[in-house]
């Protein structure tokens, strides 16, 4: 990079105040998110405690595996599904300069889903429904749960239209020019979104509501699992691609430089549209009733998938030797001290990006054909992927907070040295968390179990130093997670003040026109149908084509 | 597209990453001949305990090839039998399946693994080296007694076989 030539100061922008429709729109949601967010992090913290084995008086496996439930449905489908929703109508507003269109649909989506999760929470919540966020049949919930969730996505789709809508009608009037890049980054989470939620919209609507309503007496708790990991796995770029976004065209800007490669950012987007779905059978590498062949084709997809993030560090990273450089670092390293450390967005995407480093390498070997039989539904799996979604998307989002919620109240950040220091704390918290945890899975310590000392086994003896740690790691979470929620409201709650603008970052050289490849989404997500059909299409017919045994359904909780 | 030098030559590496690991899993697979378990087998879940497929539960059986068979059911909340004695050094082949929810099957520590699924056969073969006593834990959440399915495989060089009289049934394969 030594041949790139910095130059300072960039163009003023339009330091325009977001039109008020999408603020309100836009608050709405992050008020949802960051509610479910509350409540699913003072379960984690329970949770902590009761790993570690502290004799708490409420203690007991019926609120342990309800909080497991409720922590997993509010934190990974609740949160972070309304946080990306606000967000994308923020960037279809700010990124295409034009009001959103179709503002009633898009809230009468938002209440759509926001009824699905007041009912699936209460189900939760009145124990009902303690089938963890994977809700595996035949393990049978409250109707209310099945069809809570199934509003969720039903809301998301209209969220989709929304956004799909508003970019078309740039288009019409920006022919010729390209997709501005955080646009473009949604445009690809709708994409993959749309593509994931068919397996489990055909999960709920086919298997799981008839079922529980009792119009079915059986259940085929293998071909549930099939399409649950259809959209299981492309859920997780759904929460990644929106911190894709704030990498590349939030961070970049924030830390005062450009972004490096715009057409690079474009790549990686177009590759999570082609690759995010057709990889579900990691997932169920354990699994009976599925042949080794298509896992293996499954295994193979996987391993593209590392690519486009494999490009993103270095893209991110070189964007923010440009900052630090501007700056008036010298040397090789001299960029990273001259970094804005203190910048609550800066320090949570970088700091994120590391915990995000070695959540990547754990799911190489997650997705690994042989490797897995070592790491599966061991402890492990949540060791990775708080370091993944609870890391790359969570303390992403949190950073994202910290530069949205002034610019929308039209207010400061109050409780700054909060907010300054509380992504370093969720940072320690996920180390001392998620290591630990990923050791005592090759341990053989299963996840998701209420005690852990089976009968003192030795083996089981051998997990507690570490469970006691990876507590104290839940504790600072926790901890990080409040002054996150304090400096979040005190914010919400203070008087008004001049707010800077939403702006996104400039690339070092500018897009240029519509790119043949990368702006044909249509084009893209037929390339993505088609991959998706041959990698599910015949293993889901030879399944349908087996004499199978039903189940009827089980409610231990 | 006008790729920056470094970025380009970042990206064949990261190329050669992808490709690596994908040999690394290639030859574990056709070389060393290491698969997840993926047998593919129905059974009614309502009938597990009157199935001829699981009339062996209680005493690990030894099959004409020398492989000794080991039958298992998972329950909420156990596994029948919770203590399974294998010998050493033997080839030594699991058949599971669940007469309820979804279970799992996991020697702690080491990669025999696999999800029990009813209405389905889980099946893999595996050596145990070591003569010792082995955590077998159940890993898929199953109720709120989930924690408490747990057994143990203890491997001796004493462990009593039977032989299989007739046949092997049809499902070992």
């Amino acid at each position: 990079m030594a041949t790139t030539t910095v130059t300072t100061g960039r163009g003023s922008g339009g330091r325009v105040a977001p039109a008020s429709g999408v603020r309100r729109l836009a608050l709405a949601h992050f008020g949802v998110a960051i509610g479910a967010f509350g409540i699913a992090s003072a379960m984690a913290m329970m949770q902590a405690l009761s790993r570690a084995n502290l004799d708490l008086p409420f203690r007991g496996p019926s609120l342990y595996y309800m909080s497991v439930t409720a922590h997993g449905t509010l934190m990974a489908l609740v949160f972070t599904t309304f946080f990306i929703m606000g967000f994308g109508y923020v960037v279809a507003e700010r990124a295409l300069e034009r009001a959103l269109p179709y503002r009633r649909l898009a809230w009468l989506s938002f209440w759509i889903a926001v009824a699905g999760t007041a009912a699936t929470v209460v189900a939760i919540l009145a124990f009902k429904a303690t089938v963890l966020y994977t809700f595996y049949p035949p393990l049978k919930a409250h109707p209310a749960f099945y069809i809570g969730l199934t509003l969720v996505v039903i809301g998301s789709w209209g969220w989709c239209a929304v956004m799909l809508l508003a970019l078309r009608s740039w288009q019409k009037e920006n022919a010729g020019l390209a997709i501005p890049l955080s646009m473009y980054g949604f445009a690809a989470t709708v994409i993959v979104w749309l593509l994931a939620t068919i397996g489990v919209a055909a999960e709920m609507l086919l298997l799981l509501i008839p079922w529980s309503l009792g119009y079915t007496s059986t259940i085929d708790p293998e071909l549930a699992r099939m399409l649950f990991w259809w959209f299981g796995h492309p859920l997780v770029y759904f929460w990644l691609l929106p911190a894709y976004v704030i990498w590349y065209t939030v961070l970049p800007r924030a830390a005062g430089g450009y972004l490096f490669s715009d057409p690079l950012g474009r790549l990686v987007f177009a590759l999570f549209i082609l690759l995010s779905t057709p990889v579900g059978f990691h997932h169920q590498f354990m699994d009976p009733g599925i042949a080794s062949g298509w896992k293996m084709l499954h295994t193979f997809n996987t391993l593209w998938i590392l690519y486009p993030s494999l490009v993103t560090a270095f893209t991110v990273i070189a964007s923010l030797e440009l900052a630090g450089r501007a700056r008036g670092g010298q040397g090789l390293l001299g960029w990273i001290p001259r970094l804005p450390w203190g910048d609550p967005l800066v320090s949570s995407v970088i700091l994120s990006m590391l915990l995000f480093a070695l959540g990547g390498w754990g799911g190489a070997i997650n997705a690994s054909f042989g490797m897995n039989a070592l790491v599966h539904n061991t402890s492990w799996i949540p060791g990775h992927f708080h370091t993944t979604v609870g890391s790359a998307s969570a303390l992403t989002f949190m950073g994202a907070t910290y530069w949205l919620l002034p610019r929308l109240l039209g207010k400061r950040l109050e409780l700054a040295p909060m907010a300054a220091v509380q992504p370093y704390i969720w940072f320690a918290g996920m180390l001392l968390f998620s290591i630990p945890t990923h050791i005592t899975g090759v341990m053989g310590m299963p996840r998701r179990v209420f005690d852990a000392s089976y009968g003192n086994h030795p083996t089981a003896l051998s997990w507690t130093t570490l469970t006691n740690v990876s507590a104290i790691g839940g504790l600072l979470l926790f901890a990080s997670a409040l002054f996150y929620l304090l400096v979040v409201v005190f914010t919400v709650f203070s008087s008004r003040a001049e707010a800077e603008g939403i702006d996104f970052a400039e690339p070092l050289e500018s897009p240029g026109p519509r790119s043949l490849v990368f702006d044909r989404l249509g084009l893209l997500t037929i390339v993505a149908i088609v991959l998706i059909v041959i990698a599910y299409g015949p293993p889901l017919w030879n399944h349908l084509q087996m004499t199978r045994f039903g189940s009827p359904g089980f409610s231990p909780f | 597209m006008n790729v920056d030098f470094y970025e380009r030559i970042w990206m064949w590496i990261a190329t050669g990453i992808v490709l690596l690991f994908m040999a690394f899993v290639g030859v574990s697979t056709f070389a060393q001949g290491i698969r997840p378990p993926s047998h593919v087998e129905t059974i009614d879940p309502a009938k597990v305990f009157q199935d001829p497929r699981f009339s062996r539960i209680a005493t690990p059986t030894e099959l004409p090839d020398g492989t000794i068979e080991v039958q298992v059911a998972a329950i909420m909340f156990a596994f029948v039998p919770n203590e399974i004695r294998v010998p050493p050094g033997r080839r030594i082949r699991f058949r599971m399946t669940s007469a309820d929810v979804t279970h799992g099957f996991m020697i702690a520590g080491s990669n025999a693994n696999t999800m029990i699924v009813p209405g389905y056969i889980s099946q893999f073969t595996t050596v145990f080296e070591q003569p010792g006593d082995y955590l077998l834990v159940c890993h898929e959440f199953c109720g709120n007694g989930h924690h408490a399915m747990h057994g143990r495989v203890i491997v001796d060089p004493g462990a009593v076989v039977a032989k299989a009289a007739a046949a092997p049934h049809q499902g070992a394969h």
